[in-house]
């Protein structure tokens, strides 16, 4: 060891110092390829339609068109849109990790006859492909008479397998200690999982909780699927129809796109570590 | 440790999410298979037809473009995604200045909506006055229609899904290697190993697991893409029949057609082909995934 940093201290520096400018040629690249799109798509959003298509391309607007996006505000209802995303993806969110953390203490601490069977049933579920139920679960929103509601788009999401695998390590590793002393004050298995043991969880249910946000406010399918009026849509599918409709004006299309990914971008700026976490324990064995 | 007694209440615990699943996920999928030996009209009439709607898919030549293109997009998008974020999961995890800067940047498009990405990636598609023809322009190529190409527009949509996808994939590899104890580079480096060996012999084992994963997932994710063929060209173009993969037929059948019966077949076959190749991989890892 030592007569290593002994030996040339000089030259391993210097040979450090290349390795690393080398990373940051290739990181700079990939940061452009990665964020130059957006940056584009700021770009188009205050320009002209003019200067959109001209040949050859004007990287700046002469004059900044803020009104790009009034314009787009007033032929799309973004508020609305917002609106029942935030809805839609509270509900999700707290039904699953409510659902989840339920069966993911049973599964984890309570003994019982069946257990590894209902778990396998679980597991099982976990590697079918969604759009298998798809043609069914829309059969079952219309029997319901619950097409076009913000209800169709959470109901079949509300049950997350998913969520029970990952909550039930984070249930598993809370100690027997402490759930011996409590029942020894008297508590009962609710009383256990509720006071107890979820505010020992809660890393995990943030993690789960920022997943299923991530899922429910990318999902695309399914809304296009049970709801045709656009003020029952999600951001996600109401800006499907952005695409067919208002394309002649690429301004106004990148202001749309704009308005659609600014806020998370800067929801993300705030949480990126726990959003970062979140998603890195999607790689944990269990 | 000392064993608990049976108790029913987990019953009570389990109860709410089982019932959730058995009726939109146990029955759907029941229901579905079914679906799949009828014949679904507009109007919901049901006729058994047994094997006919498979016998079709057989014969349809659009469904053969569709499955052709769906393994183009796995087969091509899989290794180009795991390899591109074992990479840069490998650069970020350098000790270099500005990582918080680049991290960001590489984790953007884990968060934007597929619909947002879709509007942006058809305007700089775009044909007369998008910034890529003009940034290819520069450096003498013809301009291309991207996605009115029926030979060019199954690439330009994996240029898109790979692009969207490196992100989420480089954040599980990044935990990956994160969690490799630095005692067994440190270790490796004293007795000489050089960045190139190191990175081969010692990481690329270490971080087996995760990559194991992140192909299973990826391979999963591309076997059901959807969202940017859908996004990013019309149903009417000629290029979509050219570009068009299993679940975008689904929906197509399923959904816009209100074929039913036809749509659950095709869902059946990709529950097919997943299960296979799931199962081949589990089979394979063990000649390359190594557990501690």
């Amino acid at each position: 060891m030592t007569n290593l940093t002994l030996q040339a201290p000089r030259k391993v520096k210097l040979a450090n110092r290349l390795k690393n400018s080398w990373i940051h040629v290739i990181l700079i690249i990939v940061a452009i390829v990665l964020v130059g799109p957006f940056i584009w798509m700021f770009l188009t959003s205050i320009k002209t339609y003019e200067e959109t298509i001209t040949v050859p391309i004007v990287w700046f607007p002469e004059q900044i068109q803020w009104v790009n996006y009034e314009i787009v505000n007033d032929k799309f209802p973004f508020l609305r849109l917002y609106l029942n995303t935030i809805l839609v993806v509270m509900a999700t969110v707290v039904s699953q990790l409510a659902m989840s953390s339920l069966a993911a203490y049973a599964f984890a601490r309570l003994r019982f006859p069946g257990k590894n069977i209902l778990f396998l049933f679980m597991l099982s579920l976990l590697m079918v492909p969604g759009q298998i139920f798809l043609i069914p679960q829309y059969q079952i929103i219309v029997g319901l008479n619950l097409t076009d509601t913000l209800t169709a788009l959470v109901l079949p999401n509300m049950f997350s397998v998913f969520g029970v695998f990952l909550l039930r390590q984070f249930f598993a590793a809370i100690p027997q200690e402490l759930e011996d002393a409590a029942r020894i004050d008297g508590c009962g298995n609710f009383r256990i999982y509720w006071q107890i043991m979820m505010p020992l969880v809660t890393p995990g249910l943030v993690a789960m909780g920022i997943l299923t946000m991530i899922g429910a406010w990318k999902e695309l399918l399914w809304p296009l699927i049970v709801n045709q009026s656009i003020d029952k849509m999600t951001l996600s599918a109401g800006l499907a129809n952005l695409i067919g409709e208002h394309t002649t004006y690429h301004e106004q299309v990148m202001a749309g796109a704009v308005i659609s990914v600014l806020p998370m971008i800067i929801v993300f700026a705030f949480f990126q570590r726990k959003f970062v976490e979140s998603i890195a324990q999607t790689g944990i064995k269990g | 440790m000392k064993k608990a007694k049976v108790d029913y209440s987990a019953y009570l615990f389990i109860a709410p999410i089982f019932i959730g699943l058995v009726v939109f996920y146990v029955y759907a999928f029941l229901r579905n298979i079914f679906l799949s030996f009828n014949d679904v009209g507009v109007f919901g009439e049901r006729t058994y037809v047994g094997l006919q709607n498979f016998r079709d898919l057989i014969q349809d030549p659009i469904f053969r473009r569709a499955t052709v293109n769906t393994f183009f997009y796995a087969g091509v998008g899989v290794p180009l995604v795991v390899i591109i974020s074992i990479g840069l999961a490998w650069l970020l995890n350098q000790k270099i200045k500005g990582l918080v800067f680049y991290r960001t940047a590489v984790f953007i498009p884990a968060i934007t909506l597929p619909a947002a990405i879709g509007l942006l990636w058809r305007w700089l598609y775009n044909s007369q006055y998008g910034l890529i023809n003009y940034l290819l322009g520069l450096i003498g190529v013809e301009p291309k229609a991207w996605l009115g190409d029926t030979e060019l527009v199954r690439w330009s949509i994996l240029i898109v899904l790979v692009w969207a996808s490196v992100s989420y994939m480089v954040i599980i590899l990044l935990a990956g290697l994160q969690r490799i104890p630095s005692m067994y580079v440190e270790a490796a480096q004293i007795d000489g190993a050089n960045t190139r060996q190191v990175f081969f012999k010692i990481t690329l084992p270490l971080l087996s697991p995760t990559i194991f994963f992140v192909t299973v997932i990826s391979m999963i994710g591309m076997l059901q893409v959807f969202d940017f063929i859908f996004l990013m060209i019309r149903s009417e173009s000629v290029a979509y029949q050219y570009a068009i993969s299993l679940v975008t037929y689904f929906y197509e059948s399923a959904f816009a057609l209100n074929l039913r019966g036809y749509g659950a077949a095709i869902s059946v076959v990709l529950l097919g082909i997943i299960f296979a190749i799931t199962a081949i991989q589990f089979r394979l890892q063990k000649r390359w995934v190594h557990y501690d």
